[in-house]
Parts: structure tokens; C-alpha cells; sequence
């Protein structure tokens, strides 16, 4: 299994799903090999073998900015510094150089390579083995970067990767779409295994502390309405179309808060257009958050909102639905492809967000219903059966090497 | 009594009642927040290609099972002297008809004309009234009658409530209005050891006989047809005259009923649910001792054999036969008390468009559309749905909710806009 980051040192979902995915197929039967790009403790992973690839600290890795391509990476393997490890490609090298090493010295039975940052590690991989390659797609270039172009390297890395992929892992149908019709790859070869929440981390004994958001609470006893959205700062997330959509929810119910939890460099421009549509005081930024401000920040409020422009998965409405949040999430985050009892709008689609923000608002029956049917449904959908199709995946083949 | 359904002992045959519901609901178009006070048009949904344009789908039923039905009865009733069947058509399906396919209504009175076609009452606007307002239901099943009678010159006689809904008071109301029978389900808790193909006789009534649907012998036809992992599939005409032979043995009738739109539209033609039906018809008849009824004419034709009572609401709606489908949940419950809630204000305003617009509004489908009992019944109901969830179809509603109250504040000049 070749990753990027797992907990506790992971900078999003990509690490959470490595880990929660490795912890189910090991305990299915897999015995796994799992290369990160640096050199850290990590607790509970006993059920698996990890390599550090190099002996960067977790912090140093962090400042790579690996998950976005937001710093300029232009470089082609054979041009990168294997020295220089404040480089990503720098990094990247090296870690292709450890998985040579590593399969040289015992074969794997199928390489699961996650994301862009190790597919040219598992090309290699296969090519001195000939085991199957996995190319398990959490997030494509065309995500990251929202309608923007993205890094033409990475588009060609993630090209390359796909053709040589024996099999493709899309965590989504949009997921899939975007590899078949922006990469041109045959939907054929690619598999799409959702997602899943790790229910147990989260009964961790964790109640709602009212103080945290006390002046929300004193909204919420006037009336008001709260609605949430925790995540990263970015064109992605589509926060300005959400903002927008705000201001005309206001205008026709003004019993409405908004929450954004989080931050990113579209920060100051949210908070500008906020006060340009004169809804500023309406408007919640809290900066990043973490532990308990996190948990209330989902548990403060009445509804979620994933307003995405392109989202692969979007694990937080899963969270935001143990929390009790309705949830309303755009037609382009894939989360909303396993959950029936949701809203849906497209993310460009202002009035029709705002319209089901004041359905909800405005109707106890709407707002439970929601609430209740989504508590019903999001907590079936298991690491379990995600790790069932994988190896169901890797099943398939092994027998097709042996023909 | 016709001599025709008479044996050589001069016994009435034994005979099918062949019941068919057409029914269109005026579905609510995508209804915004940003439309209610402003634009009171609710059922015109702009966007031609979406399952809530009321004319798109009207448009297509017609073409997929209404004229080709209309033209196999009307083939069957020509072909087969002792062939009968009994409609029930909505009044909003008729309103719809009449604007997007007027050749239908047509092929309907050519129907009529036969004179073995008879029309089933019920309420104008495929409505639960029933449930929430005595007078409002009433006034609607005059509607229906009226309308019935100005388009096809004829009186109804038997009564069948929306989705089938039936207990013991509306039997008597049925009774008190003049009505000679009334259907509901043949549903087994009720019927216990008894046989749904007898005529009964509702418990506390006195001129009125209850006919109960055979409710295998129907959904066989309605709902299994089609179904490939049904161990019965594909089902001949041969092997469904048996079963239905086999079933009215030392009995009177057997009650088919269902959806008209079972031919062509549940039950797509190439699945040759027309040619079976048209062989199977061929095949009853072929028998001297089986004949066909209307519903009045199996009243006629068949004293009640014992008393039905049903004193809980029994409907021809899901594995539990009830109205969860409809009033089930909260939002469900809610639209309804809003809609009945503002009957008196609605009709003291004396404009008949508003008063139209809130009779729409009660049509049956706009709750079936909220319903969230999505695993097992509930993929019948998602397919069935013009919006992409239970949640879209009520937040399209209570928009217009909201609009109805707006336009009742601009008559009465009183009560709050959310009350």
C-alpha cells in the first residue's frame, strides 16, 4: 500500500481513509506493507508493516503542501534532487527509489497506490515486479483545483498512472467521470468503492459543550436557525456561490446564522463578500479548528452544508450526520451518492440552496425528518464492505495473472 | 338482470369484474421560496423534460397505455359480447386530458356508448378528504359526478375511495348517499377464513353491497407481470385463465382491480401485457360458465353472502394495506393539517381559482411524493416520484402553502401569514 500520510499525522481525509481502509482489510485477511513519506510514530497500526521512505519529520513533510499542487512542482522525476528534500519532487524521488528496494526484496501480490504523489512509485513497482497496480483515486488534479486548469505534470503523472493501472479505485461516481472523460480512460477499468465513516472514533465519550458557541446558542434560543460548514478555504469548496446563497436565504427569513469553520486562502475574500452583501454580522468565521471546537462546530449546528464544486468523497457530511445536522450537499460531492435522505443542488445553483435552507428553517417536520432519516442511514455505511470490494478487486486480479 | 349472465339453470354466472383506475395528479412544479407571493402558478413546471411537467407525462402515459388500452377495450367489448369493465377516471386526470389529449376522452365516450362501460364514483380531485373534512369530500365527490355525467351523459352508482381507502363510516356514508356498493381490499386479516369473491355486505348498512378486491389474482397481473425473478415469469394466458378458474370455483366473481395505467405504462407493451390480456379475456370466455361484470351489475347479479366490517382504514397500498404511505411521517402530517386548516378561509373568499388551486393541492399524490419509507415499498414509491426525494416534494408544497396563505391575507386582511 503505497500513502502519502496517516494519523495522527495527516493534514485531511486521505490519510483517515488509508488508515481506517488498511485496519478493515487487515482484518479481513490482508497482510499489508504501508509506505509513508516520512518518519513518525503512529499508534494502532500494529495490524500492518510501515516504511519510511525517508526520515523527514511529519512537520517537514507538512510543509511540502502535499496536497495541492499549490506550489509550483515542474520538475520530472529524472530532473528532481534526490537530495533536496524540501523539494516534493525531491521527496518523490526518494520514495520511489525505497518501494525499488522494498519489492525487490519481497513481492507484493497487488500494489495499492493512493493519489497522484505515489502513482509514479507504483508504475515502478509494477514494472520490476509485474504485480497488478491499484490506482485508488481520492482526489483527481481537476478537483484541487477547482474550475481552474491545475498543474499540467501532475495531470500527465495521474494520466500516465491511469493507463498503466491494471485496475482504477474512483471513491465516487463523479470521481469515475472525471477519469473517463477528462483522462479518457475506459469506464471498464475503473471500480467505484465509496467511502465509509469509522463510527467507533467518534463515541469517544464526546458530549456537546454549549459554551463554545455560547452567542449561537443565544440565536438559536431566539429562534435562529444554524447553519455549518466545516472545511478548507478553497475554489473547491464553491464558499462564494454558499455565501451568495446566504444572503439570499436572509433576505427572505432572517433567522439564520452561518458557520464556517475552517480556513484557507480564500479566507479574506469570503469575509469581504460577506460584508458586501451586507450580511456580515450574519456570518460566522471561526479560523481552523480543531478537537473539541471541531465536534461543536458540527454539533452547534441545524444543518450542513457541503457546498463543493467538486468533491471526490466529503467524509465531513458523514460527521456532520452523526451530529445531527440535516444535511444539504451539492449534485457534485460523491458523498451524496450513498446518502438518500439529503438535499441536493447543483453547487452553482444559489436560489435553490437558499430555497432548502428556508424549508428547513422555517418547518420542524422538514428539519426532523432530515435530522432523523440521515442519523439512519450514514452509520451503515462501513470500512467493512469498502474493504470487502477491495479485496474482491485484488481477487479478480490474481486470477487474471494466472491465465 | 340480463339473460346473458344467466346458466342454463338460470343462476347468474360466474363472472371477473374487471376495474381499472386512471388517475393523473396536477404535480407540483419545482416551487421556490422566491416564487411564493410572487407567482401563483403552481402545477406549470417550465422545464418540459422534467417528471414534474404535468404535460410531458401526460403526453406520454396517453401514448404508452391510454390510447392503446382505450383501443383494446374498445376491440374486446367488439369482439366479445359479454366483455365489461368498470373505470374510475379523477377529475384531474380529466381536466389534464382535455388539454393535452382530447382524442382520450374520445375513445372514452366511445366506451361509454357500449354501454358496457360503466364509470366508478369517487372524488373529483383523487383526494384522502375523507379523513379531514366530511363537507369538502362531499362536495368533491358531487364534483366528480357532476363532471362524469356533463362529459359522458351517465350517472355513478358505485363508490371507491382514493387509493382504496375504506372503513366501516365510510361504508355508511356511502350507504346514507344514495350509493348501491363500494369497493375495498380483500385483505386477509380482515377476511380471515372468508373468500374476497363474494359480494358482502358492510357492517351497519342497509342497501349496500361491498365488493373486495382479489388482491393475488390482481397484483399477479399489476405488479408480477413483469417480474423476471418472479418464479412465475413469463405468465401465460393459459396459466392465469387457470389460476383465475381455480379461484371461482363454487364462487361467484372475481375482483380484479387495478391501475389502468397497468397496461402499457407499469407493465411496458413489450413485455406483451396487451396480447396477454387480450388472449385471457378470449380464454374466460371461451368457457359458457364465465362471464364479465360491471361493478353494478355483480350488485345486481349477487346477494351479499355475509357482513365485512372494517372498522380501521384498510387501503390497496403497500404490505400493510394502510394510509402510512400517504400520512405516514411528519411532513406528511404537517401538509395535510395546513391544506385542511385553511378550508373556511379558502372558501369564504368565493374565487374559484384560488379554490381550485387548494382542491389540487389535496390531491392524494403530493403526500405519496413526501413519503420516506424508501427500503422495500419504497422503490415503488421513488419510481413513482416526480422529485428527486421526499424532501424536494415537500419543500415544492409548503412553498405553495405559503403562497395560499399570502393570497388568503390579501382577502381577509386577518390572520397571521404563518398560521
Amino acid at each position: 500500500m503505497l500513502g502519502w500520510e496517516l494519523p495522527p499525522h495527516n493534514s485531511g481525509g486521505l490519510g483517515v481513509a488509508c488508515y481506517n481502509m488498511s485496519k478493515a482489510l487487515a482484518i479481513q485477511g490482508a497482510t499489508i506493507d504501508f509506505v509513508i513519506p516520512y518518519c513518525a510514530e503512529h499508534p494502532e497500526t500494529e495490524f500492518m508493516t510501515i516504511h519510511n521512505a525517508t526520515e523527514l519529520t511529519p512537520l517537514e513533510r507538512y510543509g511540502l503542501g502535499s496536497y495541492d499542487s499549490s506550489r509550483v512542482i515542474n520538475k520530472t522525476l529524472s530532473a528532481a534532487d534526490i537530495n533536496d528534500l524540501k523539494d516534493m519532487r525531491g521527496v518523490q524521488k526518494r520514495y520511489v527509489k525505497f518501494v525499488e528496494k522494498l519489492v525487490s526484496s519481497s513481492k507484493p501480490d497487488v500494489i495499492h497506490a493512493h493519489d497522484w504523489l505515489t502513482i509514479e512509485a507504483g508504475m515502478r513497482a509494477k514494472q520490476l515486479t509485474n504485480a497488478p497496480l491499484i490506482i485508488h483515486v481520492h482526489a483527481t488534479e481537476f478537483d484541487r483545483s477547482g474550475s481552474q486548469i491545475g498543474n499540467p505534470l501532475v495531470h500527465e503523472i495521474e494520466y500516465e498512472g491511469f493507463m498503466m493501472a491494471d485496475r482504477i479505485i474512483a471513491v465516487s461516481n463523479i470521481t469515475k467521470d472525471i477519469i473517463v472523460q477528462k483522462y479518457g480512460i475506459s469506464a471498464d477499468k475503473i471500480e467505484v468503492v465509496h467511502n465509509a465513516i469509522d463510527v467507533t472514533s467518534l463515541n469517544d465519550g464526546y458530549k456537546y459543550d454549549f459554551r463554545t458557541y455560547k452567542y449561537l446558542e443565544a440565536l438559536k434560543n431566539e429562534g435562529y436557525t444554524v447553519v455549518v460548514t466545516i472545511t478548507r478555504f478553497t475554489i473547491q469548496k464553491g464558499l462564494t456561490y454558499f455565501i451568495k446563497a446566504a444572503a439570499k436565504a436572509i433576505e427572505k427569513y432572517d433567522k439564520l446564522a452561518f458557520l464556517l469553520a475552517g480556513a484557507g486562502e480564500q479566507r479574506n475574500e469570503l469575509i469581504e463578500l460577506a460584508a458586501d452583501l451586507g450580511i456580515a454580522d450574519k456570518i460566522f468565521f471561526t479560523g481552523f479548528v480543531r478537537g473539541k471546537q471541531w465536534r461543536d462546530a458540527y454539533s452547534v449546528g441545524d444543518i450542513f452544508v457541503m457546498s463543493s464544486v467538486s468533491e471526490p468523497f466529503g467524509l465531513t457530511a458523514l460527521e456532520a450526520a452523526h451530529h445531527g445536522n440535516a444535511l444539504i450537499i451539492t449534485r457534485q460531492s460523491g458523498v451524496g451518492e450513498v446518502l438518500h435522505n439529503i438535499f441536493r443542488y447543483d453547487f452553482w445553483d444559489e436560489d435553490t440552496l437558499a430555497d432548502q435552507i428556508i424549508g428547513i428553517a422555517t418547518s420542524t417536520a422538514l428539519k426532523t425528518s432530515l435530522q432523523q432519516n440521515v442519523k439512519n442511514e450514514y452509520n451503515k455505511i462501513s470500512w467493512h464492505d469498502v474493504a470487502k470490494k477491495c479485496l474482491r478487486i485484488y481477487e479478480s486480479m490474481r486470477r487474471r495473472i494466472v491465465i | 338482470m340480463s339473460p346473458v349472465r344467466m346458466d342454463s339453470n338460470g343462476m347468474s354466472k360466474r363472472g371477473i369484474v374487471l376495474y381499472l383506475h386512471a388517475h393523473q395528479p396536477y404535480r407540483v412544479r419545482k416551487y421556490s421560496v422566491f416564487d411564493t407571493a410572487t407567482n401563483h402558478d403552481y402545477f406549470d413546471e417550465p422545464d418540459y423534460d422534467t417528471k414534474s411537467n404535468n404535460e410531458q407525462v401526460f403526453k406520454k402515459v396517453a401514448d404508452k397505455s391510454y390510447r392503446p388500452m382505450n383501443e383494446l377495450l374498445e376491440k374486446l367489448l367488439s369482439a366479445h359480447p359479454e366483455f365489461k369493465v368498470s373505470l374510475s377516471i379523477t377529475g384531474t386526470f380529466i381536466e389534464q386530458a382535455e388539454r393535452w389529449a382530447p382524442d382520450v376522452i374520445e375513445s372514452f365516450k366511445r366506451l361509454i356508448k357500449s354501454g358496457r362501460v360503466e364509470i366508478v364514483a369517487e372524488t373529483y380531485h383523487h383526494s384522502l378528504a375523507f379523513f379531514y373534512s366530511l363537507n369538502e369530500f362531499e362536495r368533491q365527490v358531487k364534483a366528480h359526478q357532476d363532471k362524469i355525467r356533463e362529459l359522458f351523459g351517465v350517472e355513478t352508482k358505485v363508490f371507491r375511495n382514493t387509493e382504496l381507502a375504506y372503513n366501516d363510516s365510510l361504508a355508511k356514508w356511502a350507504d346514507n348517499y344514495g350509493f348501491k356498493g363500494i369497493m375495498a381490499e380483500g385483505w386477509d386479516p380482515i377476511l380471515d377464513w372468508r373468500s374476497p369473491n363474494f359480494v358482502y355486505r358492510p357492517t351497519g348498512t342497509k342497501n349496500i353491497s361491498l365488493l373486495l378486491k382479489n388482491y393475488r389474482l390482481s397484483d399477479d397481473v399489476a405488479f408480477r407481470f413483469c417480474d423476471r425473478s418472479w418464479p412465475q415469469w413469463p405468465l401465460s394466458a393459459d396459466t392465469y385463465n387457470d389460476w383465475v378458474n381455480t379461484s371461482i370455483t363454487d364462487k361467484s366473481i372475481v375482483n380484479l382491480f387495478m391501475d389502468y395505467e397497468t397496461f402499457g405504462e407499469h407493465q411496458w407493451k413489450d413485455t406483451g401485457i396487451f396480447e396477454f390480456y387480450e388472449v385471457f379475456v378470449d380464454k374466460w370466455l371461451d368457457n359458457p360458465a364465465n362471464t364479465f361484470y360491471t361493478v353494478s351489475g355483480a350488485i345486481e347479479a349477487f346477494d351479499p353472502v355475509d357482513e365485512i366490517s372494517m372498522p380501521n382504514t384498510v387501503t390497496w397500498a403497500d404490505t400493510e394495506r394502510d394510509l402510512t404511505a400517504w400520512l405516514g411521517n411528519n411532513m406528511q402530517q404537517e401538509a395535510l393539517r395546513y391544506i385542511y386548516a385553511m378550508e373556511d378561509d379558502i372558501l369564504r373568499t368565493n374565487d374559484t381559482e384560488l379554490i381550485d388551486d387548494w382542491r389540487m393541492l389535496q390531491t392524494s399524490d403530493h403526500f405519496y411524493y413526501m413519503c420516506t419509507k424508501w427500503f422495500n415499498d419504497g422503490d415503488v414509491h421513488a419510481y413513482f416520484s416526480a422529485y428527486e426525494s421526499p424532501y424536494d416534494a415537500f419543500l415544492y408544497y409548503i412553498n405553495v402553502v405559503r403562497d395560499l396563505r399570502y393570497r388568503l391575507h390579501h382577502y381577509h386582511h386577518t390572520g397571521g401569514l404563518n398560521g
